[in-house]
């Protein structure tokens, strides 16, 4: 998917303002959300983002919100499976397909969700390559680290020392 | 599975600390089922991890899965799925073989207990999280002298995705 923004003349491949960065050390990440089912924020990471309009419970919301009705038109859009319920009508969770990542001129956004309902989403450069396997390393890195954490309260935002640190690590030297 | 003996022991204690500590079967068996929902609603993503299965709707594929790859996983030892009604929505899971038994005999004053509760509670916290309410009970018991194990497991409802925000603020 891919969204033509700002500049009026039409190119085939969207350009790249030249004022896009890449986040400390080269790193190609933006920013991280974690969620799970209910819409909480179990925790938002980010290493490159020059403006902010939102505040961050806001921000996060939105992005949520995003999502959400992103995967509900997805499915609805598939051309090939006859069951994808109606607009608008909540999907059993698995069902229908879903996507992975979308890409504008500015930045590309890759999800991944579980069927426990975890929401990861990596916002990058609009160059960076796929980034599912990266998911995939990161929900792993929660499973590890938060999720077999007895200190950690399910549902609660993670405050988990070595969960951030090796999630750092792993954003600054993968992405 | 490592430590198979450490981990069968291990949770013989916890269910004798309970029988001391509460004083009565029922309260023991609840107290299980709690302890492993607690443990299930966890363990799910642990097995998703772990397992790569991307996508759990059809209950029928699922107790299948629950049977074949996670007992495997976190027990070592497989079950048959069997005995479905009409409609799909109840099943048993039959345990040929049971590692937390093994050293176990219940005396007569626990003929109530159902020691392999906290069971039950895994995989009603585990299917809890991937949205389908179950009911979890347990129908054969082999310390309590049927020949074999044998769990239940009815749908009760499949919780759609909600948006989860109620305001526009």
């Amino acid at each position: 998917m891919q969204f033509f923004g700002g500049t009026s003349e039409v190119t085939l491949s969207p350009s790249v303002p030249s004022s896009i960065g890449t986040g400390p050390l080269g790193s190609n990440a933006y920013m991280l959300y974690l969620f799970n089912r209910n819409g909480v924020c179990l925790l938002y990471k980010e290493w490159h983002r020059p403006l902010k309009t939102l505040d961050s419970n806001q921000d996060q919301k939105l992005m949520f919100g995003l999502l959400f009705s992103l995967k509900s038109f997805t499915a609805k859009m598939d051309p090939t499976r006859v069951e994808k319920g109606n607009l608008g009508v909540p999907l059993l969770p698995g069902e229908g397909c879903s996507f992975h990542c979308f890409r504008t001129n500015t930045y590309k956004l890759s999800f991944m969700e579980s069927p426990s309902g975890i929401k990861i989403i990596l916002v990058t450069h609009p160059k960076s390559k796929d980034h599912r396997e990266n998911l995939r390393y990161i929900y792993n890195l929660y499973v590890g680290n938060v999720v077999k954490n007895p200190l950690y309260v399910p549902g609660t935002a993670i405050k988990c020392e070595l969960f951030n640190t090796s999630l750092d690590q792993y954003i600054q030297t993968s992405i | 599975m490592q430590n198979a003996e450490l981990f069968t022991l291990t949770y013989g204690a916890i269910v004798r600390q309970l029988l001391t500590d509460l004083e009565d079967v029922d309260e023991v068996n609840k107290q299980l089922d709690q302890m492993g929902y607690n443990i299930g609603i966890r363990l799910i993503d642990e097995f998703l991890a772990k397992s790569n299965v991307s996508r759990c709707v059809n209950f029928k594929e699922t107790a299948e899965v629950i049977a074949k790859v996670g007992f495997k996983m976190f027990l070592g030892i497989t079950a048959t799925v069997t005995n479905w009604d009409v409609d799909g929505s109840s099943c048993s899971l039959v345990l040929e073989d049971n590692p937390l038994v093994d050293f176990v005999e219940l005396p007569d004053m626990c003929q109530g207990l159902y020691y392999c509760n906290v069971l039950s509670g895994v995989i009603r916290g585990a299917l809890e999280m991937v949205s389908m309410k179950t009911e979890v009970t347990w129908v054969r018991d082999m310390l309590r002298g049927d020949d074999a194990y044998e769990l239940r497991l009815k749908l009760l409802k499949q919780v759609p995705e909600e948006y989860p925000y109620k305001d526009d603020e």
